[in-house]
């Protein structure tokens, strides 16, 4: 299971995400979403590349409205970083693995 | 050859560029397309229904389609840069591109950089994007449910949009600045016998209102000089799009809103340099001229780097 997503939802969300020990990167994604579409391959890869420093994770907004709601998501992809349970960072839109990286490096550092 | 010199580079990974690389790559020229996103496809992307694309009575994603062309263009070696073109350096034998992940240079060049949405230019817009504040309403439209929300334009889009928002939202204000649409018989047709849907004429949104989310639009109009405010969760920018050309002023003939002005067969006024799909002056702006586009200036491109090569000894050719 190591170095893919975590699939997060509004149950093991408060465990995994907001109680987590180390980072969580949340990607918040729909199936009716193209943009997400172009964003999962960068996302899966960036699992791999921080297993084991930061958790990579991905809501589903349609099965989980309630996470979305609470964190204001009004439009996707949007990706969030926590880090002792709190949003440190937060990137609306597509973007390039490189800024994601970054962004990563950055909360890692920080 | 380098590892950065091509054959053909393609700048943009739209229709245009890709129905190019299809072309360049099974010509058997070394190709390479150049996309600053995230994955390639370009605008028809963020729609879910292509309805008038040649060979899909069912219709299509934007997505699907774009990505079967990537498909396709794969199969037949070309190869994909993630980054950014900045600049443009033409030369006979040489044209350089400049990018966020380097040099790299061509025998020919096929720009297909496409468009980007037009952005209102008010205040609040910038801070509450992607907080209310969307270019795209089959992104963000299903988080609009029973809300209110706003889509500013009146060309086809702008009501199709506002079509597409009625699945969500208990009520859609469709705000245009005339006193009369653009958009096509059909779609105006269905704007108006749509009962969720209310036109606010001769208007101009001057500002977006909220903190954390849209809350508010203020309104401005044009023929009574009146201010109002008009509370929405949403507001769905549609006021046009704006040609990708700022790398390009200086190095190629542009209109005054910054198309490039090519020929029939998608010549730019530089040699070796072609251009296709809505980047160009009189674009049918649709996936198929795109990539109708594409194919001509590809067949053209190929006819111009064989010629080139026949001109040079082989021991010129670095
Ligand atoms: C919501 C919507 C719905 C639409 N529906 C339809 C439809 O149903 N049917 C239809 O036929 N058409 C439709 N269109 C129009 C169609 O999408 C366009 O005509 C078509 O995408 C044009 O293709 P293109 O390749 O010329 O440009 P684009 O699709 O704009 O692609 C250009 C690409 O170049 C990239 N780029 C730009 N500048 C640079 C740079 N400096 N460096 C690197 N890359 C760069 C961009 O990121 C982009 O990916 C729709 C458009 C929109 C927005």
């Amino acid at each position: 299971m190591s170095g893919s997503p975590l699939m997060v939802n509004e149950t093991n969300f408060e465990d995994q995400v907001v109680k987590a020990a180390k980072p969580v990167m949340v990607d918040f994604w729909a199936a009716w979403c193209a943009p997400c579409r172009m964003v999962a391959p960068v996302v899966e890869k960036l699992a791999k590349e921080f297993d084991g420093r930061i958790t990579v994770a991905k809501l589903n907004v349609d099965e989980n409205p309630k996470v979305a709601a609470r964190y204001g998501i009004r439009s996707i992809p949007t990706v969030i970083i926590f880090k002792g349970g709190k949003p440190v960072d937060q990137v609306v839109g597509a973007r390039l693995e490189g800024e994601f990286r970054s962004r990563l490096n950055t909360v890692l550092a920080s | 050859m380098g590892a950065r010199d091509y054959d053909i580079i393609i700048v943009g990974g739209g229709c245009a560029g890709l129905a190019a690389a299809i072309y360049t790559s099974r010509a058997r020229l070394r190709t390479l397309l150049i996309e600053k996103e995230v994955g390639v496809g370009g605008q028809i992307v963020t729609t879910n229904h292509v309805e008038n694309y040649p060979g899909f009575p069912e219709g299509i994603t934007g997505y699907d389609l774009t990505q079967a062309m990537r498909r396709q263009a794969v199969k037949y070696g070309m190869e994909t840069l993630a980054a950014e073109v900045s600049g443009l350096v033409p030369g006979e034998f040489t044209k350089v591109l400049r990018t966020t992940a380097g040099e790299h240079t061509a025998r020919a060049v096929i720009i297909a950089s496409g468009a980007a949405h037009q952005h209102l230019g008010v205040p609040g817009e910038r801070e509450l994007a992607g907080k209310g504040v969307s270019y795209c309403a089959t992104c963000d439209g299903p988080f609009f449910r029973e809300q209110r929300v706003a889509v500013v334009g009146g060309g086809d889009a702008a009501v199709t949009e506002a079509g597409f928002l009625t699945h969500f939202a208990t009520k859609v204000y469709l705000i245009h600045r005339r006193d009369q649409l653009r958009a096509q018989q059909i779609n105006q047709e269905r704007v108006f016998a749509d009962p969720c849907i209310e036109v606010i004429w001769d208007t101009l949104v001057t500002a977006i209102e909220g903190d954390e989310e849209v809350k508010a639009l203020h309104l401005h109009h044009v023929k009574t000089h009146e201010e109002s405010v008009l509370e929405v969760a949403g507001v769905f920018v549609s006021i046009g799009f704006r040609p990708n050309s700022g790398f390009l002023r200086g190095v190629l003939k542009l209109d005054p809103n910054g198309h490039i002005i090519t020929n029939e067969v998608m010549e730019t006024d530089v040699p070796g340099i072609f251009a296709a799909g809505d980047i160009r002056l009189n674009s049918g702006r649709q996936a198929i001229t795109a990539a109708g586009d594409g194919a001509t200036a590809a067949i053209m491109a190929e006819r111009y780097v064989s010629a080139l090569r026949a001109s040079r000894p082989a021991t010129l050719y670095i």
